[in-house]
């Protein structure tokens, strides 16, 4: 424990090693969208993750959102284990046939207001996959679906960013 | 061991085998076509001479050109360096085979993917239940893998059978197919007898997209992109597997320099994926600030994949015959510099782990596969290798990685802390790997070699992080894939996971499964 304290002092803020623009720009956008979320959300966007059949890098990369560097629960985004708790439901992947009961009942599951992010080509409209025998074109087709975030896959600032701008349009 | 002297192994044990067809295309594979009533004995006696697992069981369709299923089954033979691949014809109105899996566990599910896939039974296999069509959504009768596939969606759905443990006091917990992490999907069904799991079935293909279909009639070329797909964090393997597969058919020798970059990169690769894992078990041993630490340094990983190749998941960089991103003085400086600081992170983090003794209680003698029951069950790669068994392509197929002395992790107790020691060996040798191939790159030789497009079929392998990436590839005279099946060492792996959490308790399971660290989208494909 002794070592960790002294570590951390002598090291400072381990998240200051990454190139001073990148940092900035996850500032300046993690303020406004604090202040936006504070608005409209009371403090917190809750949001529960699915993955109807992704590759796994569009997780990855949510994943690494939350890591200290870029820290999205500090911005009053946080990601909860159960659907019950949720604002907003985070969809990835192309939705596989198997997955279509579970996603759907997940949507029930949530209280209302709620809505729907896609993230990743492949939610979209299946992306690679779409000629596929075993896959849903995409999330749009089953739920109503208000943001999309593109990439494959978008990158944990491009996730921050693309939130962002949508919150600023609906205000 | 060439071609004659596996067939004089196999005749001590079976007298009077006898080969229909025996080849050798390629430097590392051998091919042995026998007849239909023979292939059952064969693969057996392979499995025991070469001490291999099945690691690749499949069928292909070629009814309209013969009216014939052609099964091949792959073996690895890594005393000599080479695949042994049997394969029989059987005609289309005897389509079904007799069953391997009661005497080869690792066949089993590969049977059952050939039964729903292209209805070819196996026959007295004991469990025909279909892994990735689901009952519930997928009438019985579409086999999507043969060629005149239609969907029809005539028959009845019915509901899946779950294994039924019986007894007083037993109860089931059903978790999935979504988690309550940002993790795949997956159904595991635990049965328990107070606190001690007595049984844990799993039930995937919910992550099935049809990508071996997908390949079917395109053009090699465009197809990286899907590769890189198939498990989205392990992107580089994979198009390496789908390369160096389209490589050996069209005979493409790529540039000694190309080889060294593609090493680099699948070090890289291993690096991040292994530092996440290492984090994860932390955070699921509910130790988190590793875990806090364990991100920075994968990011900082990812941020250098990016700033040298232009993608954080080093797409976009195979192409058949060679890479598309060089890595010149300036970046070679930028990887010698990162190194120095991922070295320096690591070495704390690994610290931090090694000193905390309630970490080390918990992962120590959790969820052990004995290496009986790996050998058994046919694991391979990363878990296999913390179970004791000393299986690594990139020292049994070494390529460049010989003139690096590679050396391989090994540990015996099969447990989370073996797991857990494999990847922190593995992560420090691969950063002395690409310390050592950087100096060894060539400024003026070329990336690509030109070749020419010819048809034929072959296997293209890679060590990924997880373990074996296979690629199995036929491709046509005009460069269309004809068939392409893939094989995942989370495939075989994922049974070891079952067994490894028997008679530990349910909050052992996230710890178990991280240790793993499994695919769920190159499992179902």
């Amino acid at each position: 424990m002794m070592r960790i304290l002294k570590s951390r002092i002598l090291k400072g803020v381990v998240s200051l090693h990454i190139e001073p623009e990148l940092s900035k720009g996850i500032e300046e956008a993690g303020s406004e969208l604090r202040s936006l979320i504070r608005k409209r959300y009371g403090r917190s966007l809750h949001i529960r993750e699915v993955d109807t059949g992704s590759c796994g890098a569009c997780e990855s990369e949510i994943i690494s959102a939350n890591n200290p560097i870029y820290d999205l629960q500090r911005f009053g985004i946080s990601f909860v284990a159960s659907p019950r708790h949720a604002d907003c439901l985070l969809v990835t992947g192309p939705v596989s046939k198997n997955m279509l009961i579970a996603l759907k009942s997940t949507y029930e599951a949530m209280p209302e207001p709620k809505f729907i992010i896609t993230l990743g080509d492949c939610a979209l409209d299946g992306g690679l996959f779409k000629d596929s025998y075993y896959v849903c074109k995409g999330v749009g087709s089953i739920l109503p679906v208000a943001l999309h975030i593109p990439g494959c896959p978008p990158s944990p600032i491009d996730i921050i960013l693309t939130i962002l701008k949508f919150l600023r349009k609906k205000e | 061991m060439d071609s004659s002297e596996i067939i004089a192994r196999i005749k001590e044990v079976l007298p009077d085998f006898e080969a229909l067809a025996v080849s050798r295309p390629y430097a590392d594979e051998v091919l042995l076509k026998v007849n239909p009533l023979d292939f059952k004995g064969t693969s057996l006696a392979l499995h025991k001479i070469l001490s291999s697992p099945v690691m690749m069981l499949f069928a292909c369709d070629e009814r309209e050109a013969c009216g014939i299923f052609v099964i091949r089954c792959v073996f690895v033979d890594f005393k000599n360096s080479q695949w042994v691949i049997v394969s029989m014809d059987i005609p289309e109105q005897h389509a079904y085979f007799d069953t391997l899996a009661k005497s080869m566990y690792s066949a089993a599910n590969f049977e059952r993917e050939i039964w729903e896939m292209f209805g070819i039974e196996p026959k007295e296999n004991p469990d025909l239940r279909r892994l990735r069509l689901h009952d519930e959504v997928w009438p019985k009768g579409d086999y999507p893998l043969r060629k005149d596939f239609k969907i029809t969606q005539a028959g009845n759905l019915s509901d899946y059978k779950f294994n039924r443990v019986d007894g007083e006091g037993i109860f089931e917990v059903p978790v999935g197919p979504i988690h309550a992490g940002i993790i795949g999907p997956g159904h595991f069904r635990f049965s328990l007898a107070g606190e001690p799991i007595v049984n844990l079935e799993l039930r995937f293909g919910f992550a099935h997209r049809g990508v071996e279909k997908l390949f079917e009639g395109k053009l090699y070329a465009d197809l990286l992109g899907l590769a890189e797909c198939v498990s989205g964090d392990s992107s580089f393997a994979y198009s390496l597997a789908f390369a160096q597969a389209a490589e050996k058919i069209f005979g493409v020798t790529i540039p000694a320099k190309a080889s060294i970059l593609r090493a680099i990169f699948l070090e890289l690769e291993r690096m991040h994926n292994h530092v996440n894992a290492i984090g994860g078990m932390a955070l699921d041993a509910g130790f988190s600030f590793p875990h806090a630490y364990a991100s920075i340094i994968k990011e900082a990983i990812l941020q250098l994949n990016e700033k040298i190749s232009g993608n954080r998941y080093l797409r976009k960089i195979n192409v058949i015959g060679g890479v598309t991103q060089d890595i010149d003085e300036v970046r070679k400086e930028l990887i010698v510099d990162s190194l120095k600081r991922i070295k320096y992170d690591f070495n704390e983090l690994t610290k931090i782990l090694n000193s905390s003794i309630s970490f080390m209680d918990r992962v120590d003698t959790t969820g052990v596969l004995r290496k009986k029951t790996a050998k058994d069950l046919g694991a391979v790669g990363l878990v296999a290798r913390a179970s004791g068994i000393p299986m690594d392509l990139r020292k049994y197929f070494p390529g460049i990685y010989d003139q690096a002395k590679f050396k391989i992790s090994l540990q015996e107790s099969g447990d989370v802390l073996a797991r857990l020691r494999v990847r922190i060996n593995e992560f420090e040798e691969s950063c002395r790997l690409i310390e050592y191939f950087l100096a060894k790159i060539d400024k003026n030789e070329g990336l690509r070699s030109d070749f020419q497009l010819k048809g034929g079929s072959a296997l293209g392998y890679s060590e990924g992080w997880r373990g074996p990436v296979l690629f199995w590839l036929e491709i046509g005279p005009m460069g269309l894939i004809k068939r392409c099946k893939i094989v995942d060492s989370s495939f075989l792996n994922w049974q070891g996971l079952s067994f490894a959490v028997i008679g530990d308790i349910i909050p052992d399971f996230p710890l178990c499964n991280k240790s793993f660290d499994l695919s769920y989208s190159g499992n179902d494909l």
